[in-house]
């Protein structure tokens, strides 16, 4: 992992100091809550619908045991002994005080993290594959890049101002976990016909109110070209985005008004002006920065214990099933640990059961945690023959639920629960989804299935690229869910097409059984999840299911 | 009123006691242009695109850009854009920038700041000075192998 040298330990100290000052400026008078409102963005503080709320950035979603007992001591001293994990791979601390949060924000820097420029009109926290460094698919590791990124933009002079957000996401295997698509820029590692290794360049995807998949605006970028070129992407981008409209601000609608030959025309020629005078980072920093990222060493046992553990204990057996993934080395695993418990809040973590992930990661995973953008936590190096045990502690602290893919894994936004933009409630949506579900036991039966859920159109909760996606909105005073159908976040990358007029609360969850029971019936086999048959059927059969009536009036 | 900030103090505006003066893009004419350059500046609005006034850039001293709010960054962009473009003379950022850009603004070409009176009165003269030790040691000259375009005090 990433550790700070010098210069990074000095620049986030000085970043907590000056945002004391800011504090002390906006409680004096100094500045107008106007004015203090884009600094404190800058350094993660909004202000939500009951109290101030933190987001802190987990750079590409990595952490160790020491970063997770503190941001578990942050939980218990200043907030209400819990966590939210998000779908950008950051936490939020929901009830912090003003006044505390420059405390907090050294708190953070004694352990080398920060909250800098996770929200505001700049480039945010850069999110990574989670399983990177790990992935059986792997071509190479996201994360080197990632952190150069995030160095890159950290206080860039230029760029801290955008017309809107501004959203990097890197992935280095050929499935995408890391949603490239639908980001502002998407990275993706790939190699030339000659296995030169470079970067193909996404530009203009995005979700929320206008949702759009990313363009391919570089095929091949050469390796050493990445920080030049993304510059000239948002020189253009600041130049030209528009400012008129804070809904048509991000880079997805300069592309779509301009057109994807215009804008690469326009960045090639920003380019050619930034190249003269930015050369690539010395090889000395890059692979300064690579070295923190090499594999740790890893210890090849043999697994027969594993197998006899499997064979004698069919809900490990389940829990592997869904919840290990392949890695790169055969002997070890990829243990996801799910944060969706059967009736829970998608994403919430308790200081106590952070701890305990900790100790798993440094006992287990060679002191490595992630966090996944479907709001899960990673140990990324397992080896087979320590799950039977592990499994043992996360049952013990309500950490095992065996659910991960499957319909209960839920991403859900914060909602009307504590968001100030929410129009709907998600979490008490995605709770009864799980909780019907897991009564019917039928969750396994039904297999991989993707349900994210938004409370608004600004759609935090993915719900466009949700095999099954809910959007909550407001009609007239009353909640009114919207299903989308077919939706994919994947490298095969999908909007999910809005299946009709919307559900209330009491309604939704019956017309997703209806439509669940549809899908057993009409799939080709237990192999064909539910995106495939809806690939293969097309709409009818599933709008039949959720719309009864609608069918019977027409006969 | 205005206040004019250079290295991090409020200072007299020099430019225009030198007998310099702005004009606006639209005033000036490339073709019957026959004003001194030295004390020729013009105010561009920040919608402009830097190529479109390269012509221009030999025949002027002083470049002004407007920042109608503190939140509408174009301005870096423009500055950094002609300073790449090779444009060596006086930038002002002139509107509602606020002290803790001040050193983005350096560091994006601006040699100075001109604020209005009342916004001045906000964020009195230390705040600047303050910023000035933020120009330094940042990322992006450590990964660019480039020096600081920023003009302070010591480089200028």
């Amino acid at each position: 992992m990433y550790i700070y040298n010098d210069f990074d330990e000095k620049f986030v100290r000085e970043r907590t100091r000056q945002f004391r000052g800011q504090v002390e400026k906006r409680l004096d008078g100094y500045l107008t809550e106007d004015e203090f409102k884009p600094l404190r963005l800058m350094n993660g503080l909004y202000l939500q619908l009951h109290a101030y709320m933190l987001r802190v950035a987990i750079p590409y979603g990595t952490l160790d045991s020491t970063k997770m007992r503190k941001l578990a001591d942050i939980a218990d001293k200043w907030d209400k002994g819990y966590g939210h994990f998000t779908t950008r791979q950051n936490i939020q601390y929901n009830w912090p005080k003003l006044k505390d949060v420059p405390d907090i924000l050294d708190a953070l820097a004694n352990v080398g993290m920060h909250a800098i420029q996770t929200s505001g009109n700049c480039i945010r926290n850069v999110t990574a594959d989670h399983f990177a460094g790990a992935a059986a698919d792997e071509i190479e590791d996201p994360r080197p890049t990632a952190e150069l990124l995030r160095q890159w933009s950290t206080d860039h002079p230029e760029f801290q101002f955008l017309p809107r957000k501004f959203k990097i996401a890197v992935s280095g295997a050929p499935n995408d976990r890391a949603v490239t698509k639908a980001h502002d820029i998407g990275i993706r590692m790939v190699r030339d016909d000659k296995g030169e290794a470079g970067y193909e360049i996404i530009v203009g995807g995005g979700l929320g109110r206008t949702p759009m998949v990313g363009k391919v605006i570089r095929e091949f970028l050469p390796r050493a070209e990445l920080l030049p070129y993304l510059e000239a992407i948002l020189q253009v981008y600041n130049l030209r985005g528009r400012r008129d409209n804070k809904y048509k601000a991000r880079i997805k609608i300069l592309v779509h008004e301009t057109g994807l030959d215009e804008i690469r025309d326009a960045v090639e020629k920003a380019y050619e002006f930034i190249k003269p005078e930015f050369s690539h980072p010395s090889d000395e920093l890059v692979n300064g920065i690579a070295r923190y990222f090499e594999p740790p060493q890893f210890n090849n046992v043999q697994t027969a214990a594993f197998d006899k553990a499997l064979e004698e204990n069919p809900a490990l057996c389940s829990f592997v099933e869904t919840n290990v993934a392949e890695h790169k080395n055969p002997a070890y695993g990829i243990v996801t640990i799910s944060l969706k418990p059967v009736g829970g809040t998608p994403g919430d973590a308790t200081s106590e059961q952070m701890r305990t992930v900790a100790d798993l990661a440094e006992k287990f995973s060679h002191d490595e945690v992630r966090i996944s953008h479907e709001q899960n936590i990673v140990l990324p190096h397992v080896r087979k023959a320590d799950i039977a045990e592990i499994y043992q502690v996360l049952k013990e602290a309500g950490l095992a639920t065996a659910n991960i893919g499957l319909i209960s894994d839920i991403i859900a936004c914060p909602g009307m629960d504590y968001c100030a933009l929410a129009t709907a409630r998600s979490i008490p949506i995605a709770q009864e989804i799980s909780t019907r579900f897991n009564e019917l036991k039928l969750e396994h039966e039904i297999g991989e299935l993707k349900i994210k859920i938004s409370g608004c159109i600004n759609a935090c909760g993915h719900h466009h690229v949700g095999h099954i996606g809910i959007l909550g909105l407001d009609k007239a005073g009353i909640e009114n869910y919207q299903i989308t159908l077919g939706g994919d976040a994947t490298e095969t990358m999908a909007l999910g097409e809005r299946a009709g007029p919307g559900f209330s609360a009491e309604e939704l969850v019956p017309a997703l059984e209806r439509l669940i029971d549809t899908y057993l019936n009409v799939r080709e086999s237990s192999q064909e999840i539910f995106l495939d048959a809806y690939r293969r059927l097309g709409a009818e059969p599933f709008l039949t299911a959720l719309y009864p009536e609608a069918e019977k009036d027409a006969a | 009123m205005t206040v004019i900030i250079r290295d991090g103090n409020f200072c007299e505006d020099e430019w225009m006691a030198n007998g310099g003066a702005f004009i606006s893009l639209d005033q000036f004419d490339l073709e019957t242009h026959e004003r001194d350059s030295e004390i020729t500046g013009i105010d561009i609005p920040n919608s402009t695109d830097a190529e479109s006034i390269e012509g221009l850039l030999e025949l002027v001293s002083a470049i002004r850009i407007p920042f109608p709010s503190f939140a509408d960054g174009r301005g870096f962009s423009i500055a950094k854009r002609l300073r790449q473009m090779g444009y060596e003379g006086l930038l002002r950022a002139k509107g509602h920038i606020l002290a803790d850009q001040y050193p983005l603004a350096l560091r994006s070409g601006f040699d100075e700041i001109e604020l209005l009176a009342p916004l001045a009165g906000r964020q009195p003269e230390r705040q600047w000075r303050d910023s000035l030790t933020r120009v330094e040691n940042n990322y992006q000259d450590r990964l660019s192998g480039r020096n600081s375009i920023a003009r302070t005090a010591e480089t200028a």
